[in-house]
């Protein structure tokens, strides 16, 4: 039988950096604070120590520096995985990421190839300062050429994260902040991988699905039980990653149940319900029984703390929306 | 000779460690070298009490200042009512100085979005937490007064790890290149979070990086207020009123220390020793400025403990009214968003709003 470590999210996180900083000599962590400060969120504690400042890099605070720094080095052929502090600082390194991380390979005929993974912390609901809340996966997930995951436990987060590293292809590892400690798993000390690009069930029903990320499985789960109590069975599917989108999923979970609702905590204009409503709309328009409903942060700059838990879908916002869905 | 006439590495000072005189004293009145003192212990003091806050769980993460208010409040005390500052996140003392409520700044970090709005007069910009990005706003904001033949000058304060960053670069750069009246302003106070000065860049200062750009720079000691004041006065004279064969902008790295940590989340033992900081509270800009105007025959004792009761006073009186100000509606989420809401966000507000008198606020907030 193989041991376990009871861990929370971030534990996950550091233990599978850990892993593959181990297995494969080419993984080099990078970025601002991730060496002797062990991170801002403690995701790199200790990786410093063990394997040195040639591995686990303190970088100069410049976040188009860490992106195309990492796209050389992975163009030959290393495997870095920089990180940035927060997601809503990723956007000096946006041209790196959309010009060249996530396009190498189509440039170059596949000559150069970029197996990197840029993890940052996303999502709001820890009463953070200005910037450090957002939820802007639809960016990365409108570029094509990345692929972009969001793990929602610790289990996942281990495997999702190796695989990652692993992929041939740059990654975009958003992690959600406001669960890093929320909750311990047994995850296996030795590494393993979680397919990038499947989704997971996290609780079947047959009146609803219920799609769903990162952070917000946990009110999304919540919202189920509660209707679940009044006789309302939603499937809760986990998507884990965002692009690509597990479309095969996606559908039949739509097609036992005929109505559908998408909770994101990212605004709804251009998110990725936008997107799964028009895979069902593709795939599935026969089955549908309701409008498809979505139940995300409005289409207004996040706000500072004291009205984000207004922004944020509550497992109250999330149950109005999938009795929108049945009572149809 | 020019302040600015001179090697970079060659730090202007004008009070030592002690509060001895080793340089040319600012021709400052004594209210105003009494003021300027008032206003560093006024913010140390607000400092010390918005960390207490924060751990009380009154107000959010909050970037603490101490060590720095000789750099902030010198060179504040510098600019004219019409002046422009441009901080970054950390400047609480200098907006002070500047105009801007002390209660503005708690509710700021108390979240809540009226903080970041100054009062109307008050040439103070909304803060700017990604690093650097108040840059190139600055170099913009000046060529917009000297587009319109106005004779403003722009303070931008950012720290040392900001001139990593590009959007230092191409501030500075289009400052130099359109000749704009802004004074960059950096804190180096020698720590970006866990990470030294010394990794932020080879260049032995960060006053040299001017060279590049064909601008002044030059290096003050961040802990002598009076050394900053002369040094930012000079530079705002010039970006004002230039001369002839000088560029207007200027890059002034004020050399410093954070005492405390990067901001409330953060543990600063992990990546420095006690050493380091308590060499650097030898330098304490407070003290220093104390004992030259004790020395001055401006400040003694009674005086003291009057200013010391003031400024309790003044910090405890802008917790009461920051804290007094209720929970913002939840329309404030949508206002300001634009200048007219589109009807898709005023149905999505008017969906949370029935939602909320339906199920009351017990079903969104935490607490």
């Amino acid at each position: 039988m193989t041991d376990t470590q009871n861990l929370t999210l971030v534990q996950a996180v550091r233990d599978g950096l850990h892993n593959e900083l181990r297995e494969d000599d080419d993984v080099v962590v990078m970025g601002q604070d991730v060496g002797k400060n062990g991170g801002v969120f403690r995701a790199t504690e200790g990786l410093f120590d063990e394997f040195g400042g040639d591995r686990v890099i303190d970088t100069p605070l410049a976040e188009s520096g860490i992106v195309g720094t990492a796209v050389g080095m992975a163009a030959m052929g290393m495997r870095p995985v920089p990180e940035i502090q927060f997601s809503g600082f990723m956007y000096p390194g946006f041209d790196q990421i959309v010009s060249h991380m996530a396009r190498f390979r189509t440039r170059s005929r596949g000559r150069f190839t970029l197996p990197m993974t840029l993890r940052a912390p996303y999502g709001g609901g820890i009463r953070a300062p200005e910037h450090h809340s957002e939820s802007k996966e639809a960016f990365y997930a409108h570029e094509a050429g990345l692929k972009v995951v969001i793990p929602s436990t610790p289990y996942e987060a281990k495997g999702l994260l190796a695989a990652s590293i692993r992929d041939p292809d740059p990654v975009i590892f958003l992690e959600p902040k406001l669960i890093y400690r929320a909750f311990r798993e047994e995850v296996p000390e030795e590494p393993y991988t979680v397919s990038i690009g499947e989704a997971a069930t996290r609780r079947e029903g047959d009146d609803v699905a219920v799609f769903t990320y990162g952070a917000m499985t946990r009110p999304t789960l919540e919202a189920a039980e509660t209707l679940g109590e009044e006789g309302i069975e939603c499937e809760v599917v986990d998507l884990r990653t965002v692009s690509p989108l597990d479309r095969e999923a996606i559908v039949e979970a739509f097609e036992k149940t005929g109505r559908a609702v998408v909770v994101h905590e990212a605004p709804k204009t251009g998110g990725l319900g936008g997107e799964i409503t028009a895979i069902l709309q593709e795939e599935a328009l026969l089955h549908q029984e309701a409008p498809i409903g979505r139940v995300a942060g409005f289409d207004v700059p996040y706000p500072l703390y004291a009205l984000e838990d207004y922004y944020l879908p509550s497992a109250a916002r999330i149950e109005e929306g999938i009795l929108e869905a049945v009572e149809f | 000779m020019n302040v600015f006439d001179r090697a970079y590495d060659d730090t202007v000072r004008v009070l030592d460690e002690d509060g001895e005189v080793v340089g040319d004293v600012p021709d400052l009145d004594d209210d105003s070298l009494v003021g300027m003192y008032r206003h560093m212990r006024l913010a140390r003091h607000f400092d010390g009490r918005a960390v207490s806050l924060q751990r009380q769980g009154r107000m959010g993460t909050y970037p603490p200042l101490s060590g720095q208010e000789g750099a902030q409040i010198g060179s504040a005390y510098a600019l004219d009512d019409d002046d422009w500052m441009l901080p970054s996140y950390r400047e609480h003392g200098a907006a002070l100085v500047h105009g801007l409520p002390l209660k503005q700044t708690l509710l700021y970090w108390m979240g809540h979005e009226d903080g970041n709005n100054a009062p109307p007069g008050v040439n103070v910009f909304p803060v700017a937490v990604p690093i650097a990005s108040q840059v190139p706003h600055a170099t913009g904001a000046a060529w917009a007064s000297k587009i319109r033949g106005e004779d403003d000058a722009f303070i931008c304060y950012f720290g040392d790890g900001a001139t990593s960053e590009g959007d230092f670069h191409e501030g500075i750069n289009f400052a130099g290149v359109f000749d704009t009246p802004t004074v960059f302003f950096c804190n180096n106070n020698q720590w970006a979070i866990s990470v030294p000065r010394e990794r932020q860049t080879r260049s032995a200062t960060l006053a040299q990086k001017a060279e590049a750009y064909g601008i002044d720079g030059v290096q003050v000691d961040g802990m002598d207020p009076l050394a900053v004041y002369s040094v930012t006065a000079a530079a705002l004279e010039k970006a004002r009123d230039p001369e002839d064969d000088r560029p207007r902008p200027t890059l002034i790295e004020a050399v410093q220390y954070r005492f405390g940590a990067h901001t409330t989340a953060d543990d600063p033992t992990v990546y420095r020793d006690d050493d380091e900081v308590e060499r650097w509270k030898r330098k304490d800009p407070i003290d220093r400025l104390e004992s030259y105007l004790r020395d001055r025959g401006v400040l003694d004792d009674e005086r003291l403990a009057e200013i010391e009761s003031s400024v309790e006073a003044r910090v405890a009186d802008a917790i009461d009214e920051a804290e007094s100000m209720a929970r913002p509606d939840l329309r404030e989420l949508f206002e300001h968003a634009y200048a007219e809401l589109p009807p898709e966000l005023e149905r999505q507000y008017e969906t949370l709003a029935a939602l909320r008198d339906d199920r009351g606020d017990a079903a969104f907030l935490e607490d």
